[in-house]
């Protein structure tokens, strides 16, 4: 018997002609043919795994008390002069490690960024579900509420949710609760857009054939929901997540710089960054500028990925 | 049957779209020409290649896609290998163009008045207040009524049919010595369908303009055009006459066509129908196109491929009407 | 269209009423005003006076109705931090916000468009390509380090401009402008770019993508068909298709730029409504915090309708003059 062709290697059954079809089919292509993408890819995962293993991959504990000694700060990063080993990018002002920090610190941006869009988009999508299947006046007052809350800006809704939310509690607890606030707030002020773009799918498919046949049937809505429309939209879907992600790091690092995301006991990038403003000017930049590197990179990444997913799942652009 | 001096020729025209599979071969040799104010139907079915080849005609192949091979010549010139400019000044002057759906292929920002007053001047040296003059005529001409009031009206406030009428306008408002229409009455409601199809023949008859229809609708054809093209694959299967092509089918396919086709007072037990259906442009059998499908194909048919041949008024791509050969009765 | 118009209002009303209640509710549930206003030392019944006088009493509506008819005469109270009214301390730096806002906005526009533009009828040159990896970085960096960035490159290193404040200004009746003085022209160029960038490559991003889609349309391959040329094609037709969606969204991100000049404030210092907003929140100064929300969504409401009104306008399809039938086919 001759050998396999690729040709026959698509139609073969089972589990290798699976992973070969999807392998080889369009999106994967696009990927694999996009090195730009790839390398943004790995840098993500990269980022990731680092952040989830920080114990493990950190060289020091930046927020072990007893590991820190004041007479190691400010020193530059290890290739300049004055630099020491120990520390590859230098130390601040506090003596703490400034690349084990920033490992650390993306440990919060993505912990908050990821939280949030999961919280985004589960609202999101079951609001976009109820409101397009039900229809009528439930539709009416979720949309309504979208409007209003989409007449202002994002980042507007998650300072005032921070801000109202603290207004509650009493300082001391600021601290603690600041991580899940922020989860909280940047979450709830970025909904709208999978709610839209949900409920738009649902209509669509709410008022084809089959649908009224599983009604018929007997099959309960929220089945038929989950089972057909969902599959439908989870392209779009997944789009919107993937640049809300970038946003709601950029949010957070952006609410931590202004002293109302992470707090300075758990620093994200954004805290870091702040701390490091005040030595920049005098001339101690390393503090401020790794920091911002390391945001800019894990930013730039998540976008490129979502860039290339917007294109691969756009069926016009093929 | 070719005219001595045809309007349009073109010659073993071959389209190809690169694609990551391999080479795609949207148009596959194919020869034509057609005489001045002559209406010449191409038909055949999604895929077959039938726009690809107005498309190649008019130099509006959209990239990836081009010419890989063949000679288009317009009047005497040969036009496949002109710059873009070139081109341009030919494309509304000499070859006009219609589109499938007049809803989109009008820009909804303009008004009518100023698209059409738009491309009469860019191709006629004319003062503003003539173009118009002419474009109120135009309008006239297919069909608007309260044309001096209309024309300053937008797309969106003319109906379906109304808008394939501006649209026809604006194919002819340069005087072109040929229109591609391409599927123009596919989007119409059926009732519109004769309307539009028969303004149009008025019309290129009254302006001498030759047509080239593509259609996917034999009845179409049948009644509006002087010959036929049947495409199949990229191919051209069988190329005549009309009232050969439609009423005395050779190409096993068109015989299909045919078939398919019900007709008031002619009783059948079935429609016809043909098995199987037109291969991917990437999976091409060898030999003839249509040989897996062919109720009558023999050894030949799956080794060479047949080239154009005449078969009494007609040309057909079949072996059955290779000459060398002795019999082979044309069955039902 | 006056129907459209009025419907418009109406549901611009709706959000007001909403975005105000909202601001009321803050003020009613968070924090105790009276016990921010008192002394340490005052007594139960200097306390129970002072919540009488400033109408706590009274029902949740009442309250509610006082509120608002306040605010629509600008009156927001007393901010708890710093004892004076707050309606004054917006006007003092509503003027630097505004002028940096317009400038940035302008700074986007000029520069995004043309961009956007180019980018789309240029799809694969170098130049395209160029463009678009600065962009994408564009909307990675967070402005605050854009900002940080500017700062020391422009005012440390190369100490062309200053990194903070605003200059000097010009007082014009309540206004104050910084565009007068050759040291306030010389402030706002950094904070007005920092500002911009993001949404200049928003613009950027967005008119390209807008082209693109709308030269693969019927009409615009039906322009060609007719032999029109380029320019006609390209800059008559597809130029103004593109623009009428972008007209929307860039009129939406322009409101944003009011919120996000909290940022760029903090950090060149620029003493606007932004840099106050952020102070309110980490001092809990909650009149202030719902005067600011009150006054964005207002201006976020007018813009709104304001682009929705210029898409009246421009877009011709919107108009359905419903006494001109279609005629028939």
């Amino acid at each position: 018997m001759a050998e396999i062709t690729s040709g026959e290697l698509r139609h073969r059954r089972g589990f290798l002609g699976g992973l070969y079809r999807a392998m080889d089919s369009d999106i994967a292509y696009s990927f694999r043919k996009s090195p730009i993408t790839v390398t943004a890819t790995i840098v993500t995962i990269f980022i990731i795994v680092c952040s989830v293993f920080a114990p493990l991959v950190a060289p020091h504990n930046p927020f072990d008390v007893a590991s820190i000694d004041l007479m190691d700060g400010e020193l530059p990063p290890s290739w300049d002069v004055e630099g020491d080993p120990r520390f590859l990018l230098g130390t601040d002002n506090l003596g703490r490690d400034i690349l084990s920090t920033i490992i650390y610190g993306s440990r919060i941006s993505l912990l908050v960024g990821f939280a949030s869009v999961a919280l985004a988009m589960g609202l999101g999508i079951v609001l976009g579900l109820i409101s397009g299947y039900l229809g009528g006046a439930v539709d009416a007052f979720i949309m309504r509420v979208a409007e209003i809350q989409l007449s202002l800006p994002t980042i507007l809704v998650a300072f005032l949710l921070v801000g109202i939310i603290r207004g509650y509690l009493p300082p001391d607890q600021h601290h603690q609760v600041a991580i899940p606030v922020l989860i909280l707030a940047i979450g709830l002020s970025n909904w709208v857009q999978f709610a839209r773009t949900v409920r738009g799918s649902t209509l669509v498919e709410r008022n084809k054939e089959y649908v009224l046949a599983a009604r018929v049937i007997g099959l309960k809505p929220f089945v038929i929901m989950i089972r057909h429309v969902l599959p439908n939209v989870m392209g779009p879907v997944l789009v919107i997540a993937t640049i809300g992600l970038a946003t709601a790091i950029l949010t957070e690092a952006t609410l931590s710089f202004l002293g109302v995301g992470a707090p300075p006991t758990e620093p994200s990038l954004g805290v870091l960054i702040n701390v490091g403003q005040n030595y920049l000017f005098s001339g101690l930049w390393w503090i401020t500028i790794f920091p911002g590197i390391a945001l800019a990179v894990l930013v730039l990444a998540v976008n490129l990925l979502g860039d290339w997913l917007r294109d691969a799942l756009n069926p016009k652009l093929r | 049957m070719i005219a001595n001096n045809p309007l349009l020729q073109v010659k073993n025209l071959r389209v190809e779209f690169p694609t990551r599979r391999g080479t795609l071969v949207a148009v596959d040799d194919v020869s034509l020409h057609i005489n001045p104010g002559e209406v010449l139907g191409v038909v055949g079915e999604s895929g077959a290649g039938k726009s690809m080849t107005g498309a190649a005609i008019i130099g509006l192949l959209e990239p990836p896609g081009r010419i890989a091979n063949g000679e288009i010549w317009l009047d005497g010139r040969r036009i496949d290998q002109l710059p873009y400019d070139e081109m341009r000044k030919i494309r509304g002057r000499e070859i006009g163009a219609i589109f499938q759906d007049p809803l989109t292929s009008l820009n909804p920002l303009y008004t009518v008045g100023y698209q059409l007053t738009e491309t009469i001047q860019t191709h006629l040296p004319m003062s503003e207040r003539q173009a118009r003059a002419r474009a109120v005529e135009l309008l006239q001409e297919v069909g608007i009524p309260a044309a001096e009031e209309r024309i300053d009206h937008y797309p969106h406030q003319f109906s379906g049919g109304m808008r394939q009428r501006v649209v026809i306008a604006l194919a002819l408002c340069a005087e072109p010595k040929l229109i591609i229409a391409d599927e123009p009455t596919t989007a119409l409601d059926v009732s519109i369908q004769a309307q539009i199809i028969s303004l149009l023949k008025r019309l290129c008859h009254e302006h001498g303009t030759a047509v080239m229809l593509v259609t996917h609708d034999m009845g179409v054809i049948a009644e509006t055009a002087d010959r036929v093209a049947v495409m199949y694959a990229g191919r051209i299967a069988e190329i005549g006459p009309v009232q050969d092509v439609v009423k005395r089918a050779k190409h096993p396919y068109t015989h299909g066509l045919m078939g398919s086709i019900p007709t008031i007072g002619h009783h059948v037990d079935a429609l016809m129908q043909i098995e199987g259906s037109m291969p991917r442009l990437t999976e091409i059998p060898t030999g003839c196109a249509f040989n897996p499908r062919c109720p009558k194909r023999f050894d030949r048919c799956s080794a060479v491929r047949p080239e154009l041949m005449p078969a009494e008024l007609s040309e057909v791509a079949c072996w059955l009407f290779d000459q060398a050969k002795t019999e082979v009765a044309v069955g039902e | 269209m006056i129907a459209f118009v009025i419907r418009r209002l109406g549901q611009s009303m709706l959000v007001m009423f909403f975005v105000a209640l909202t601001a009321f509710g803050m003020f009613q549930y968070i924090g105790d005003p009276v016990n921010q206003m008192v002394a340490e030392d005052a007594t139960e019944q200097e306390v129970e006076l002072l919540r009488e006088k400033l109408g706590l009493n009274d029902p949740p509506v009442i309250q509610f109705f006082h509120f608002a008819v306040k605010a629509a005469q600008g009156d927001f109270g007393f901010s708890y931090q710093h004892k004076r009214p707050v309606a004054d301390m917006i006007s003092e730096s509503m003027p630097a916000t505004i002028e940096l806002a317009t400038t940035s906005a302008i700074f986007a526009l000029l520069v995004g468009v043309p961009l956007g533009v180019y980018t789309g009828l240029r799809r694969y040159g170098f130049a395209s390509k160029m463009v678009m990896t600065i962009s994408l970085i564009g909307i990675s960096l967070p402005t605050f380090l854009i900002g940080i960035l500017f700062i020391y490159l422009f005012a440390v290193i190369l100490g062309w401009l200053p990194s903070f404040g605003r200059g000097d200004v010009v007082h014009i009746g309540t206004w104050s402008t910084g565009f007068l003085t050759v040291t306030g022209i010389k402030a706002i160029i950094l904070p007005a770019i920092t500002l911009g960038l993001f949404q200049m490559t928003l613009i950027l991003r967005l008119v390209r993508s807008e082209m693109l889609e709308v030269l693969r349309t019927d009409y615009i391959k039906f322009a060609r068909a007719r032999g029109l040329n380029n320019r006609a094609v390209h800059f008559g037709h597809a130029l103004k298709n593109t623009l009428v969606p972008v007209i929307t969204i860039t009129g939406l991100q322009l409101g944003s730029l009011i919120a996000f000049a909290i940022i760029t404030e903090t950090v060149f210092q620029w003493p606007g409504m932004g840099r106050q907003f952020l102070q309110a929140i980490q001092e809990v100064d909650i009149p202030f915090m719902s005067a600011y929300l009150v006054l964005i969504a207002f201006f976020f409401v007018i813009i709104n309708l304001v682009v929705d009104l210029l898409y009246y306008v421009v877009d011709p399809r919107l108009r359905i003059d419903r006494t001109k039938v279609a005629g028939h086919g």
